[in-house]
């Protein structure tokens, strides 16, 4: 019986270990947009192209200005080619826009466009859209990114 | 039974325990990122082949220094940018042949900086350093004169490093576009060429200057003692521990006073504009910032994209990608470091505030801007709060 309270307690202690740690985690996680979607790939708003949006160097490094690669493909996944492509976004929780001007400035074959001139200048929830135009039409595509 | 009430307490005294640390893992995360020992090593410039030679970064301190380089010979870099006092004036607005519209910015860490100015109006340290020369308000020289004044009195030491300078001879006294009337036609009537001639030794001046001033770097602080023994695990020295008050000022500085959305890395910059809703100054000229700074920076001929950059135009991007338009640049202002800035009131680009006090008063209260949109929202900070953030800026300066 004393055998059964005691494995029963520190049942008990365990558990109120683990929502000690959740909580920790919880109250300490950084604060992201609600609900915000932060996939990198992505069907764009009409369903003309799949995009998906990767740093050239990998990481991020906020304050500096970096190249990303933003990667169009059919729906069928045939790369496409001869795009036009703007970006604008910005920080929707502080209502500003983007501290630089990015372009699309390179096509590297297979779908890839260089989309360079980003700097994310501080943490938080910011949003790139991008506005494509190529042969199948037009179409738009928003990636949410949490720093 | 007792041996199983005895674990139970255990484990909540461990929970007690590590339940309430002093910062959260994202808080330690951020104050790491704050600390001095993560700023990276200087880059190099290479827009000003002469960025690192000592030759070049000497004479730019002779002539940081040097009254001649002015007018009336009576105002230097060093004027504004006094030496013993981090290089800034302590006067709202700084003073040199004339008053001018602008508080005169500190120059510790200036070389990591993309734009220069309260602005932004220049692109480059040697960029910058021309625009004062010039001002009629500060040294209200013109470049003319200055080629005149290089090769009579640092002729040599400017070749050593420079190579041969051009014949003057026919170069009038005084001449430039910027100048006076008399000053513009004489510059106007210039060949082509010489005026060439004339701008290479200008361009050579800011690239001295801009040489010296990159060994201007920021001091290590009592803060960053503190922030390098907590990421370490360290037990803070006796003289580094911050007060209660102080962790206090830290911890409202880097959550709900939002202070570290845009005073962030280690020098607490994020090397951008923003409209704060900072009153103008009345008996001063219109001054909208960031906004009229654009066209001034893009038709600079001394501009990154222009004839006298060294080097490839890899090193332009931040010019190539400025943003060139829109309603957030009006009345925005350069992101300054707060380090050291607890020593050096008062504030803001036109001098407004006398205190931090009236700073942190201002960043609370977030009112209106009379142009733009201010992007700051109030936050309604105690009497108590309100101290405890100027109590961590104090380790900033010490």
């Amino acid at each position: 019986m004393a055998s059964l309270w005691r494995y029963l307690l520190a049942g008990l202690g365990l558990a109120a270990l683990l929502v000690g740690i959740l909580a920790i985690v919880y109250l300490t996680a950084p604060q992201t947009a609600p609900g915000a979607d932060t996939s990198r790939s992505k069907t764009t708003a009409n369903r003309l192209f799949v995009a998906s949006f990767q740093p050239e160097r990998g990481v991020i490094r906020q304050g500096e200005l970096q190249s990303w690669l933003l990667t169009l493909k059919t729906v069928k996944g045939v790369p496409v080619e001869g795009a036009a492509i703007t970006v604008s976004g910005g920080m929707p929780l502080h209502n500003h826009g983007l501290p630089t001007s990015p372009q699309a400035t390179d096509y590297l074959g297979e779908g890839r466009y260089r989309i360079d001139g980003l700097k994310f200048t501080m943490s938080g929830w910011w949003q790139l859209r991008f506005a494509i135009s190529a042969a199948a039409g037009s179409d738009t595509v928003v990636f949410n990114l949490v720093l | 039974m007792k041996r199983g009430l005895l674990c139970l307490l255990v484990v909540m005294a461990m929970i007690a325990g590590c339940g309430k640390p002093q910062f959260s893992d994202a808080e330690e995360k951020t104050i790491a990122s704050l600390a001095l020992n993560t700023l990276p090593a200087l880059k190099p410039d290479t827009t000003n082949r002469f960025a690192d030679i000592p030759a070049a970064a000497a004479l730019g301190s002779t002539l940081f220094f040097d009254q001649g380089m002015s007018r009336d010979g009576t105002v230097s870099c060093s004027t504004c940018h006094k030496i013993d006092r981090q290089f800034q004036d302590d006067l709202p607005q700084a003073v040199g042949v004339g008053r001018t519209n602008r508080r005169t910015m500190p120059l510790a860490g200036v070389a990591r900086d993309p734009w220069f100015f309260w602005d932004g109006r220049r692109d480059s340290l040697w960029a910058q350093a021309l625009t004062p020369l010039e001002n009629p308000l500060e040294q209200a020289g013109n470049r003319a004169a200055f080629a005149h004044y290089i090769k009579g009195r640092f002729g040599e030491r400017y070749e050593r490093i420079f190579g041969p300078l051009p014949d003057l001879s026919t170069v009038p006294a005084n001449a430039s576009p910027l100048g006076t009337d008399a000053e513009k036609a004489a510059w106007e009537a210039m060949p082509a060429s010489q005026a060439e001639d004339v701008n290479r030794v200008f361009a050579n001046i800011g690239k001295a200057i801009a040489a010296f001033e990159r060994s201007i770097e920021p001091p290590q602080t009592r803060f960053d003692r503190f922030a390098i023994d907590l990421a370490s695990g360290a037990r803070p020295q006796v003289d580094d521990a911050l007060s209660p008050e102080e962790i206090l000022g830290l911890k409202l500085f880097i959550s709900k006073a939002n202070c570290v959305t845009c005073h962030n890395g280690p020098r607490f910059t994020d090397n951008s504009f923003h409209n704060t809703g900072v009153p103008p100054v009345a008996d001063l000229p219109q001054d909208r910032g960031r906004v009229d700074a654009i066209t001034q920076v893009a038709v600079d001929p001394f501009n990154c994209f222009g004839a006298f950059r060294d080097g490839d135009d890899s090193a332009c991007r931040e010019l190539r990608f400025m943003v060139k338009t829109g309603p957030e640049l009006i009345r925005a202002y350069k992101t300054p470091s707060l380090r050291g800035a607890a020593t050096r009131p008062p504030y803001m680009h036109a001098g407004q505030f006398s205190s931090l006090d009236e700073v942190v008063a201002h960043y609370s209260k977030a009112p209106v801007s009379v142009e733009g949109v201010s992007e700051v929202h109030p936050l309604q900070l105690s009497d108590r709060e309100r101290a405890a953030l100027v109590a961590f800026l104090k380790t900033l300066a010490e």
